[in-house]
């Protein structure tokens, strides 16, 4: 039963060549939807293009659909999945300023590495800046911390947080992800087309 | 915008759906096999730990986050994310050279300088590298891998991101549109 690294079922020595696989098939699915170019990408937020809508939200589906739907058949134990912590005012106050880097720089740090691999100079400044901006976090950290630190809620999912059914959830998130889709659809008829 | 020449984008991609599905296969199989998700902002951490431990190592022993992933027996670059992050850099390295997109280039709207777009590139990496430390993760691994589990913090990360995102459009419309 998954997940087999925690569970023993494949040896923990096999955990880094894994992390290179899995990579690389990270890598190639993002450079090929296009994830590599930043006009593209900030399509997204100017309506002339909607791959990061629907290859994110496809994904976020997918993979939740796949988790709940290998749960129930005994394949995976969603128990002993990690689950990404919540602190509160650092996600919220950290994807704030995560936003405005995106729209300024164009990328995030998974597609960054994307556009670095193929040659883009834009891309290796902005993961230099992503570097220099862990630098300047981990230098003020005392100046951070209470944020970093505080408003710690435990590992929680929405099941935790708001009593709904996951399975509930997983539907009405599909049924939005699909309203999302038809309406990015619409909007990007209406807006001036961008070439890049 | 007339239809003398019809204008195209230079590359094709894959259909959108198609790619986000594939992206979603990937993520639940990292879940199946290391019971976590994905992640890119972690492995950069790493690179920045790994270059001032070497640099200043007392400084970073004394700094309270960078001594939190610095270890006497283990190089700070031994983690799954940067062999991940590496991975990614070949994978995507092969797909741009099947569909002959590598080059040195600088990408940018004809409307604005490839300098003006580099100062945007670096002045949003660094609010990115800074935001994702406080977040704790980035679009993947925070956002996305913390939305396949139905995680409280990935789904207000991601709202936060992109809410943030579309309010900050407006001041940057000039680099993109």
């Amino acid at each position: 039963m998954g997940p087999l690294i925690p569970n023993g079922e494949i040896p923990i020595e096999w955990d880094s060549i894994i992390a290179i696989l899995i990579g690389i098939a990270f890598g190639y699915v993002l450079e090929a939807s296009g994830f590599s170019s930043s006009r593209k990408l900030a399509g997204v937020f100017y309506g002339y293009d909607f791959a990061v809508l629907k290859v994110f939200f496809t994904a976020a589906v997918v993979a939740l659909i796949g988790v709940y739907y290998m749960d129930y058949l005994g394949y995976l134990n969603v128990e002993q999945l990690y689950v990404h912590p919540l602190y509160l005012w650092g996600a919220i106050i950290g994807g704030v300023i995560m936003g405005a880097g995106f729209v300024a720089g164009g990328f995030c740090p998974g597609t960054s590495l994307c556009a670095v691999a193929i040659g883009k100079i834009d891309a290796f400044v902005y993961v230099g800046g992503i570097m220099l901006g862990v630098f300047v976090f981990s230098e003020l950290y005392p100046l951070f911390e209470p944020i970093y630190e505080g408003y710690f809620y435990g590992n929680v999912t929405l099941e935790d947080s708001l009593g709904i059914n996951p399975y509930w959830f997983v539907f009405i998130f599909s049924i939005i992800a699909i309203v999302a889709f038809v309406v990015s659809d619409m909007v990007r008829k209406r807006v001036k087309k961008v070439f890049y | 915008m007339k239809k003398d020449k019809k204008q195209k984008n230079r590359h094709v991609y894959w259909n959108p759906y198609f790619g986000g599905f594939l992206l979603g296969i990937i993520i639940l199989f990292t879940f199946y096999i290391t019971g976590r998700g994905l992640g890119a902002s972690g492995a950069l951490k790493s690179g920045v730990v790994s270059i001032v431990d070497s640099v200043a190592p007392t400084h970073a022993e004394k700094n309270a986050y960078y001594s939190k992933f610095i270890s006497e027996d283990n190089s700070p670059l031994n983690t799954w994310l940067v062999y991940e992050a590496l991975g990614v850099i070949v994978g995507a390295f092969i797909s741009g050279g099947l569909n002959g997109r590598i080059g040195w280039r600088i990408q940018h709207s004809p409307k604005i300088t490839s300098k003006r777009r580099l100062i945007f590139a670096l002045g949003g990496g660094v609010l990115f590298g800074l935001g994702a430390q406080i977040a704790r993760g980035c679009t993947s691994g925070a956002a996305l891998s913390g939305m396949a589990v139905l995680s409280t913090g990935g789904f207000i990360t991601m709202l936060a991101i992109f809410g943030s995102a579309y309010a900050f459009a407006y001041f940057f419309r000039k680099n993109w549109i």
